[in-house]
């Protein structure tokens, strides 16, 4: 809200020295629009196209090999009457449900402590953001190998060193998924901090000053200014991670190569699902479904947070 | 409309252009990337196009993963390859989508293929027509380190019974009962299950799969095998399915006495130097039945192909299939030939390495998947539910037997 806020004032000051050369103004708005409008025809034709020809291909049993053939409503029928799917469906809610509020905490805490650090703070804001920019797949294989059993795995081998039994991790079907969504939130971090950190110094250091006049203590500046004034972001980075988790992919299958979405499937996605089904099963029509079903969950999950964020 | 003439103009004379350069048939060769492969495939074109002067052959690669997907959408597109690549497991994939054409039995007359080739070559046989032929073939034995097995005082196995023995004084374990180096390494996602399938269920005394092709292991043979591997890791603890993430991970790091791995690991092993290791053919049981499983990817011909086209590809074909290539292709990627008369010289058979894995082609079976990856899967998950959930041997074999069966019956529909 505050940057809409900085964005129309600039529109105001803008309009306020152009508006004696309406015909100068007139002429950048064309510009303006004409430049956009390669971007926006490219973006109807690489998004929007295949989006409407994925909602057409669900209701045909396209294979690659044959032409397609429309079978209605069938793959939707398979698909719900799949336990596979469903359990796939509870891992992926697993995935929203733990990994966005964990991540959301983790990243304000980090973020309000760090905003209050003067030394190094360069340094260690670096530091939160450098997995960010590390390709998921290499992280991933590192986080592989940390989960790895006795001799070489890293977690295990301070297990044993404190005298504790050693933990499957990735070799379990309820440690697994834990264990991948440790990788996951732990990539998107430094990403969350930084804009939170952006959103705490975009709060004006006079309210501050203002509560602390009045007595304030620490706890009542975060739950009466802090937090409320840092709805906007927090409502972007619900929406962005939530979306970020029920898309999430690159961890769970460089984490499990040898039995991708295991063991026994107990971390396998949706999106891995679809990709599986879709190129190594080559079932584009039932893939197609599942892909329509993933977009009205998230679809469904977005408008039901800015509703909920927006009420309070 | 200028525009046009000149375009149309332009494309003639490229046309005549090509023509007239070599007179040649251009036709494409593809496979998936592995470098020995393609540094191998480009050595044959070489030889190839040098006594065949009017014809080129220009090899194009996909990265494995892509492999499938590539042939598949290219033939869609009618764009496909005039000879391919392919792995015998997915030869009915292929053949129904009508990217292969059946071989010419004027050119590949069928009792020659069966008498100069391995009986696995059966497995691209549809009906009375050949699809494919291999250059080389794949088989599984047993890799030992010898280092390991010198320290505990044992020999290579030769029957199952030694093997357990073998692989139990080798395994080492640490204060907390941890194991720090494997007896055997246990990794069914990797070539068990293989080993399972066609090794172990038959010397209990059954068969994978019966004649028609309908799931045979859920009986007593198939149940005392699954419990015969499942207990090597629940019962002896002489390996650990994970243990350093893959099986050949652990060998390589001299982290475990034994392995079931095939020819393709050779070139992966080779590089170690901080142990010597040797290969034994896979243990027999105790009446001395022996199997194996053998694999291969076949080069077969696109449907694509027709003409003088066609013609250049079945000449292309059988030069890679002949036993010069064959020879190329053992000295370059280091996989065995698949004719008899390339792969069983005395050279071959005195070599160490390459022997054990030449004896088992003879007795060697390829099993018929109908869906490579559903079906490796399947039998993964199997394992899994007795070493994660602690399902009952028999119980999960049941489970894995009906899942087996429905992706069979699936494969038939369609």
């Amino acid at each position: 809200m505050a940057t809409t806020a900085q964005t129309s004032s600039q529109g105001a000051t803008r309009k306020g020295r152009t508006g004696f050369k309406l015909s100068l103004h007139g002429r950048k708005v064309v510009w303006a629009w004409t430049f956009l409008a390669l971007p926006i025809v490219f973006y109807c034709w690489i998004r929007f196209y295949p989006t409407l020809s994925a909602f057409w291909m669900s209701l045909t049993d396209w294979d690659l090999l044959r032409p397609a053939n429309f079978v209605g409503l069938a793959n939707y029928q398979k698909l719900f009457a799949d336990p596979l799917f469903w359990k796939v469906f509870g891992n992926t809610f697993l995935y929203l449900i733990i990994g966005t509020p964990i991540s959301l905490v983790l990243s304000f805490v980090i973020a309000y402590y760090l905003d209050r650090v003067r030394f190094m703070h360069g340094l260690i804001r670096a530091l939160y953001f450098l997995p960010f920019l590390t390709t998921a797949a290499a992280l991933a294989w590192v986080w592989r190998w940390f989960y790895q059993p006795i001799p070489i795995g890293v977690f295990n081998d301070i297990l044993a060193m404190l005298g504790f039994p050693a933990q499957p991790f990735l070799r379990s079907t309820t440690q697994a998924l834990p264990s991948i969504l440790v990788t996951g939130i732990w990539a998107g971090l430094g990403f969350q901090i930084i804009i939170f950190m952006a959103g705490l110094r975009a709060i004006p250091s006079t309210y501050y000053e203002a509560a602390r006049v009045d007595g304030l203590g620490d706890w009542a500046i975060l739950t009466k200014i802090t937090l409320p004034l840092l709805k906007p972001t927090t409502v972007f980075l619900v929406v962005f991670s939530s979306i970020g988790f029920l898309r999430i992919f690159d961890q769970v299958y460089n984490m499990t190569t040898n039995d991708p979405g295991g063991p026994l499937n107990s971390t396998k996605p949706l999106v891995l699902m679809i990709y599986q089904t879709a190129f190594s099963s080559f079932q584009m029509g039932y893939a197609a479904a599942q892909t329509v079903v993933l977009f009205t969950i998230l679809l469904a999950v977005s408008l039901l947070q800015l509703w909920v964020m927006r009420k309070r | 409309m200028r525009i046009r003439t000149m375009l149309a103009g332009l494309a003639a004379g490229l046309s005549l252009m090509a023509v007239t350069a070599a007179q040649a048939v251009e036709i494409q060769y593809w496979q998936y990337v592995f470098e020995t492969r393609v540094t191998a495939m480009d050595q044959l074109i070489k030889n190839f196009e040098a006594a065949n002067p009017d014809i080129t052959v220009k090899q194009v690669t996909f990265p494995y993963a892509d492999y499938q997907t590539k042939v598949i959408a290219s033939q869609a597109a009618g764009q496909g390859p005039d000879v391919l690549q392919f792995f015998y497991g997915w030869l009915d994939q292929f053949q129904k989508g009508g990217v292969l054409q059946p071989l010419d039995p004027a050119m590949f007359p069928s009792d020659k293929i069966e008498s100069d080739f391995f009986p696995i070559v059966s497995a691209v046989k549809r009906g009375d027509s050949y699809y494919g032929l291999p250059t080389a073939v794949r088989s599984l034995a047993l890799f030992y380190n010898k280092k390991l097995l010198d320290e505990a005082g044992v020999q290579p196995p030769q029957t199952l019974d030694e093997l357990v023995d073998v692989a139990t004084k080798t395994t080492k374990t640490d204060g907390g009962g941890n194991i720090t180096s494997e007896g055997i390494t246990l990794d069914f996602g990797g070539q068990d299950h293989q080993w399972w399938r066609e090794v172990l269920v038959r010397q209990f005394g059954g068969v994978p799969y019966d004649a028609d092709g309908n799931v045979a292991y859920n009986d007593e043979a198939g149940l005392k095998a699954l419990e015969f591997y499942t207990g090597l890791q629940t019962d002896k603890k002489v390996g650990l399915a994970g243990f350093m993430d893959e099986g050949q991970a652990a060998f390589k790091a001299g982290l475990a006495a034994l392995t079931i791995d095939g020819t393709f690991r050779l070139g992966a092993f080779k590089p170690i130097t901080d142990f010597e290791w040797g290969v034994v053919e896979l243990p027999a049981n105790a009446d001395g039945l022996r199997s194996n499983y053998a694999s291969y990817f076949a080069n077969g011909i696109g449907s694509g192909a027709t003409g003088e086209k066609k013609a250049a590809a079945e000449k292309f074909l059988a030069y890679i299939t002949s036993d010069e290539a064959m020879k190329v292709w053992l000295d370059v990627v280091g996989e065995l030939p698949a004719r008899r008369a390339a792969a069983l010289t005395d050279a071959n058979l005195s070599d160490p390495i390459y022997s054990p894995f030449l004896k088992a082609l003879d007795y060697a079976k390829t099993t018929l998947f109908v869906d490579e990856a559903g079906q490796r899967q399947n039998a993964i998950d199997m394992v899994n539910r007795v070493f994660l959930e602690g399902q009952s041997p028999k119980d999960s074999l049941a489970q894995a037997a009906a899942a087996e069966q429905a992706i069979i019956d699936g494969a038939r529909q369609k």
